[in-house]
């Protein structure tokens, strides 16, 4: 009765060269079983531990008497986007990790069960709220990832007329271009989002604003401004040979296999190279989401280099199990120094020397420091680089008065207010690269300070 | 959201006009901007040049050749027809000023690009010298419209059936050795001309200006697929670009990174011809 129920995977074997999802949910008897071990504690320290502040014990007090309609309602009255929360928050470092039960049979299975619910509503009609009355207000919301869709549903929510601009051809961000379809699904998205547009949110696609509008020219339409715009540019490790064809940015690997489904190339038209042996250089979730996307795809062998060690990979624990798991390959405490090529430019072998780990930098964690001697090569066809982004330039660079940080990320106080009045920003855009719900929880305290500054207009 | 195509034209043999109804990119798009597009929803993003635009009509004009999978499957579209996604303007406008006499070269269906910089070179009060080259005279694009705004046109074609036989940077490389003071070149067309009229600029000095077509997915600086080296710095053609220096400029990396996807390009255009044509195979 005190363990934790277990969640039933796809077999490692037969997943790796699949892209359906990995997890497959609770049962409902797993679930009620699940939700009975929730203590109801008086002081539920687990929603301390929500950026989107779900009231976590009434939801699961739902599900364990079976009653998952009023669960799913209760969820959804603060988070429109409980199924993408369900499967990618890093529950384990949040509400989980508060849990009281976590020293006795392990915490209770939050996120499963917000998932559990979630997937028990997408197979009826979801009910939506009823419209609140309009406040004659409008607010623009710039980028329709998680931060985006958060401050919208929350907008929306209050009366607000609420039209979101997203660059690419399909809403959500980095929930459809950067996270696989393995790990969700793109119905699942497209349902949030679908949803969120129930709450009469207006959506734009197509709309790259700073390019065919301004901020500047949004204020004139709209009476604020929210800024989601994510993190953009891929950041490159800046040594010999990353120009070689075959090396990808993560970014770009990811967007050509999720956004674009090339792993469903020729029936869609944008390609991919597979790669037999694919190298990939980070530690976080999107290495290990690029390297299982590449395994997916037919390479023989797939291999994560990281820096540092696995106690220092930023990767949720469960995505690094996972990456094992299907036969990834680690490489740790090893650092490329060069990628080599052949005379048609093709990369050959990533050149890389070992690394150890010395006292703790700022960040914290042990800086590494090369050993000398160690040069070795790996063969590789196919080079991912997954060491992050920095933020997209085209907004700042075309609004006025918004001051930005020196790594390019807009700055913005705790409620999310920019330097330029009317406009407030939030999400990877602000933080740096950072995590889904993190962001959402941006979202949602924008919302929060958007609504009040249109009080006092 | 969805963009109708309003005028369709084959212009030369394999070389298509197409007017698509954008008012909202219309309204801002500038020269030596450029557009993504998606036919459907299986269909890749690919970037083009804006042609022209014309602001009141809200319409943007593309040139294309009919080459591969996407770019054959766009010349098949006819008027009324939507395209599913067209996303613009991209890209950092031509920097364009009154800087005296400015050379403009178009090879093959890169003088669709270079028109409105033409048009606004001359607006802007330059003495235009246009250069428009093509492999025959009845592939060659848009004389007249280059000649409305040209203070001189040259005509090159590769096989001598119109104007010059040779080549766009012969007519280059004999104005600069005139000794006619030349302030800015700008060349667009196949990387292999572009380098070979920063070739012939180079030892003369002059600025020359070149429009980088590299792959692009987003077309928004997010994936890096773009990535040109100019002056030994990695730039993205997409938010960097698409115009740089072209004595900078990598042409021999452009022209590798440009060929990444031969193979995949032949099998989808395979695949098409089969299943448009009836397969033989």
């Amino acid at each position: 009765m005190l363990d934790r129920q277990k969640m039933p995977e796809q077999d490692p074997k037969v997943r790796r060269s699949n892209f359906n999802e990995v997890a497959l949910g609770f049962t409902d008897d797993q679930a009620i079983e699940e939700a009975k071990r929730c203590l109801q504690c008086k002081k539920p320290k687990c929603i301390e531990g929500c950026p989107v502040e779900v009231r976590i014990p009434d939801f699961v007090k739902y599900v364990s008497i079976g009653d998952f309609d009023s669960a799913i309602k209760e969820i959804k009255s603060v988070n429109a986007l409980p199924a993408i929360c369900g499967r990618v928050c890093p529950q384990e470092s949040q509400c989980e990790a508060l849990c009281i039960l976590g020293k006795k049979g392990g915490p209770v299975s939050i996120g499963r069960l917000e998932r559990f619910v979630s997937d028990y509503e997408s197979k009826l009609e979801a009910e939506i709220p009823k419209k609140p009355e309009p406040t004659g207000k409008k607010v623009a919301i710039v980028g329709s990832g998680p931060a985006g869709l958060t401050a919208a549903a929350d907008l929306a929510r209050v009366g607000h007329s609420v039209t979101i601009f997203e660059a690419l051809h399909a809403a959500g961000g980095v929930l459809t271009y950067g996270i696989p379809e393995f790990r969700l699904p793109k119905d699942i998205v497209r349902a949030e989002v679908e949803y969120v547009k129930k709450l009469g949110v207006t959506l734009l696609l197509d709309s790259v604003i700073g390019k065919i509008d301004t901020v500047d020219e949004l204020l004139s339409d709209f009476d604020a401004v929210f800024l989601g715009t994510g993190a953009g540019l891929p950041m490159f490790l800046n040594i010999d040979g990353e120009n070689l064809n075959g090396v990808y940015s993560a970014n770009e690997f990811l967007t050509r296999v999720n956004l674009m489904k090339s792993y469903k190339f020729p029936d869609y038209d944008t390609p991919i190279k597979k790669g037999k042996h694919v190298v990939v250089v980070g530690g976080g979730n999107v290495a290990m989401d690029s390297a299982r996307c590449a395994l997916r795809l037919g390479a023989t062998e797939v291999t994560i280099v990281y820096r540092r060690g696995e106690e220092e990979m930023p990767a949720r624990a469960e995505e690094i199990e996972h990456a094992k798991e299907e036969g990834i390959k680690f490489r740790l405490l090893t650092n490329p120094v060069r990628l080599n090529g052949d005379a048609k430019n093709w990369v050959t072998d990533i050149e890389c020397i070992n690394m150890y780990l010395c006292e703790p930098d700022e960040s914290g964690r042990c800086k590494p420091m090369p050993l000398a001697g160690s040069e070795h090569k790996i063969e590789a066809d196919v080079v991912i680089i997954a060491i992050g982004t920095s933020p997209n330039p085209l907004v700042p660079r075309t609004t006025k008065g918004l001051e930005i940080s020196k790594h390019g990320t807009i700055i913005a106080k705790e409620n999310g207010a920019t330097t330029k009045e009317g406009v407030f920003a939030g999400g990877d855009a602000v933080t740096g690269a950072a995590t889904v719900i993190s962001a959402m929880g941006a979202g949602k305290i924008a919302a929060r300070a958007i609504d009040e500054y249109l009080k006092g207009k | 959201m969805p963009f109708k195509i309003l005028k369709k034209q084959e212009l030369v043999p394999t070389i298509h006009l197409m007017d698509i109804s954008a008012p909202r990119i219309a309204r801002k798009a500038q020269p030596g901007q450029f557009v993504i597009l998606r036919i459907d929803e299986t269909g890749e993003r690919i970037p083009l040049t804006i042609a022209d635009f014309d602001r009141k009509k809200g319409t943007i004009t593309m040139i294309f050749q009919a080459m591969g999978k996407t770019t054959t499957q766009l010349s098949t579209l006819k008027e009324g027809n939507d395209l599913l996604d067209f996303i613009g303007p991209l890209g950092n406008p031509a920097h364009i000023e009154n800087e005296g006499t400015v050379i403009l070269v178009g090879g093959g269906v890169g003088v669709a690009p270079v028109f409105p910089q033409a048009r606004a070179f001359k607006e802007a009060g330059n003495k235009v010298i246009s250069i428009i080259g093509a492999r025959s005279a009845n592939l060659l694009l848009w004389e007249d419209k280059m000649r409305e705004f040209s203070d001189e046109l040259y005509i090159t074609t590769d096989d001598g059936s119109k104007g010059h036989h040779g080549f766009v940077t012969d007519i280059v490389k004999k104005i600069l050795e005139s000794g006619t003071s030349v302030d800015r070149v700008i060349a667009i067309g196949p990387p292999v001309m572009m380098r070979a009229v920063a070739g012939v600029t180079k030892p003369f000095n002059v600025k020359t200006t070149v429009s980088l077509n590299s792959i692009m997915v987003d077309g928004t600086g997010m994936c890096g697929a773009c990535r040109v080296l100019v002056g030994n710095e990695t730039k993205f053609a997409c938010v960097d670009g698409p115009e740089f220096d072209a004595h900078l400029v990598d042409f021999t990396l452009l022209m590798n990174r440009l060929a990444i996807y031969q193979p995949e390009e032949k099998i989808a255009f395979e695949k098409y011809k089969c299943e448009r044509e009836g397969c033989k195979c």
